[in-house]
């Protein structure tokens, strides 16, 4: 096949750097979700109380969990870029593909403007804090966009080397909080009373509520694969880095889930814009104070640069295969970056951190993801069916199939339900985004699709087919 | 013969883009904007709140204060809010069917372009 890439120049034709090992894995996946204990969780407790938001925490790490299982047996064998995009390309079909790089995209645009949201709202409540009230966050909004932007401009393994420090030093804040609390570093005690005081403030319906943010301790995970054309080993690498980096969540989730309920009020923590700086706050230690404050800087700009990474491979990959202009789809010719893709997407995710509230953006985030999980789903089935385990080889085999294929499929239906519970304008909001931009795909940007270049791995003919 | 796609022109590439600008802003950012999204979360602000009419014990007390909140009037709205989880089911089955029909849909057209790609990649109309 020639002209592989579809791309116009000969400059753009270049291919992404294979630089990336499984610590760089683990820092992208890691990088991105932290950021989730730092912030965004705490709204599962608002929507049901603190065993929900317990609750919502663990069931949300059984869904990663079916997530990261499936997902590193099919990256392991579908190692390109642009990770679940290019997975439903050669299984489901290219309007799948479209959407799934739209998901893509729009989960890390919109956790990408959370992240600046954060960060602004951070150093708004540490000027408050000195006596400045009223902080003008927006130029820390747009400047953290536009740093991380050319950060990512300029190299991936800079990039993502930058997150592998960072993303340790948040990961270590949690366990210092932790530590530093139970060795009695706090000036106010941990109280749980309100797990038999008012245990569950709506009732059932406010733990399948909860699960909505339940997701967000982990959203992202996935996005370890977005880097499978840059990783050295992608069969090797890719499953080791995802599964540590669900298990690294785990830990830091529960131990999230305990300090802060025991130290904030759930009422303020279920609205609470840093909870783990707010709990760091009331220790009235300072030394945490300003780990915590090191730590959500660091988890939110460390997810950001991750966000910005993946959006942007997801975009240059769709627009390399033509499914969006493929102006998009050139290479930096010295830092081998899609740098096109990169600054696009700037303008798009500063007009929602700029101008939409953080738990409104949280959720277009969830949305974009639950619905990457549920294609998960059957794409999954598929691909064994089309593809039985003696007719490719793969890089790892996940046990217990379709098990977790049905939870997965089970544990999404509730997360949908759990939206609607509240949130139900941008679930519809949402949903005929999608129907629209699919029906714009398939009836107008498809014609300009070469459709054999959207199979390009070695495997034999699929069955059925 | 494989399917040779048509050359699309500057403008047609810009016009593609501005669709799919018009259609992230006006779908998502736009509902937003307009305040017609969000969350159901509504104060049930009590009068004359002491901490103790708020349900908050002594510890609690002590943590609404380390976080610069020592008056319980400053804390009504915030301890009263509630979500409102009631809804009708014809809106949920509403609900059930734009998200299943939209799977459904996409993996029915996409099935039918994959069927073009497997041909052209595996066919006689192989290059």
């Amino acid at each position: 096949m020639e002209n592989v890439t579809s791309t116009a120049a000969g400059a753009e034709r270049l291919r992404l750097a294979r630089v990336l090992g499984p610590a760089h894995v683990w820092a992208l996946g890691v990088g991105i979700v932290l950021v989730g204990e730092y912030m965004g969780w705490n709204f599962s407790v608002g929507k049901g109380g603190m065993i929900a938001g317990l609750m919502a925490c663990w069931v949300a790490g059984l869904l990663y969990t079916c997530v990261a299982m499936i997902d590193s047996e099919v990256t392991s064998t579908v190692a390109a870029a642009g990770g679940q995009y290019a997975q439903a390309k050669h299984i489901v079909g290219p309007l799948m593909a479209f959407n799934v790089g739209l998901f893509l995209v729009m989960a890390y645009t919109m956790l990408e403007a959370a992240n600046a949201i954060t960060v602004g709202f951070l150093l708004d409540t540490v000027a408050g804090m000195q006596g400045q009230a009223g902080l003008n966050q927006q130029p820390f909004i747009v400047l953290s966009i536009m740093f991380l932007a050319w950060l990512n401009y300029r190299g991936v393994l800079a990039t993502l080397t930058f997150n592998l420090v960072i993303t340790a030093i948040a990961f270590i804040a949690i366990i210092a909080l932790f530590v530093s609390v139970q060795l009695g570093a706090s000036a106010v005690p941990l109280d749980f009373s309100a797990i038999t005081s008012d245990p569950l403030p709506y009732g059932w319906v406010g733990i399948v509520a909860s699960l909505h943010f339940g997701l967000w301790y982990y959203l992202g995970i996935e996005g370890t694969c977005q880097a499978a054309e840059e990783v050295r080993s992608p069969a090797r690498s890719l499953p080791y880095g995802t599964m540590a980096g669900i298990m690294t969540l785990l830990i830091a989730a529960t131990m999230t889930w305990y300090i802060c309920s025991g130290l904030i009020p759930w009422e303020y923590l279920g609205q609470a814009g840093t909870p783990l700086f707010d709990a760091a706050r009331i220790t009235g230690n300072t030394g945490l104070m300003v780990l915590l404050f090191v730590g959500t800087a660091f988890a939110t700009l460390a997810s950001a640069n991750g966000c910005i990474n993946d959006a942007s491979r997801a975009w240059f990959s769709m627009s390399r295969d033509r499914y969006l202009p493929s102006w998009f789809g050139a290479v930096h010719p010295v830092y081998r970056t899609p740098y096109r893709a990169i600054v696009f997407l700037v303008p798009i995710a500063l007009i929602f951190a700029l101008g939409a509230p953080l738990d409104q953006v949280v959720t277009f985030s969830i949305l974009s993801g639950l619905l990457g999980y549920t294609f998960m789903t059957f794409n999954m089935v598929m691909f064994r069916n089309k593809w039985p385990l003696d007719k490719i080889k793969r890089g790892y085999v996940h046990p217990f199939h379709p098990l977790p294929t049905i939870v997965l499929l089970i544990l999404c239906s509730t997360a949908y339900f759990a939206v609607f519970l509240g949130y139900g304008t941008q679930l519809s909001a949402m949903m005929c985004f999608y129907i629209v931009a699919s029906l714009w795909f398939h009836f107008r940007r498809y014609k300009f699709v070469r459709r054999g270049d959207q199979f390009t791995m070695p495997w034999p003919k699929p069955n059925g087919y | 013969m494989a399917y040779e796609p048509p050359k699309q022109s500057l403008a047609g590439q810009i016009f593609d883009v501005v669709t799919l600008l018009v259609l992230t802003i006006g779908a998502l950012y736009i509902p937003l904007y307009l305040g017609l999204a969000g969350a159901a979360k509504v104060p049930n602000p009590i009068a004359n709140p002491t901490w103790e009419s708020l349900g908050q014990n002594a510890t609690e007390q002590q943590q609404w204060a380390a976080l610069g909140i020592t008056d319980p009037a400053a804390a009504n709205d915030i301890i009263t809010a509630r979500f409102d989880y009631s809804f009708s089911w014809s809106s949920l089955i509403i609900m059930a069917v734009l998200v299943i029909g939209y799977f459904v849909m996409v993996v029915r057209l996409s099935d039918r372009e994959y069927r073009e790609v497997i041909e052209e990649r595996f066919g006689t109309k192989r290059r």
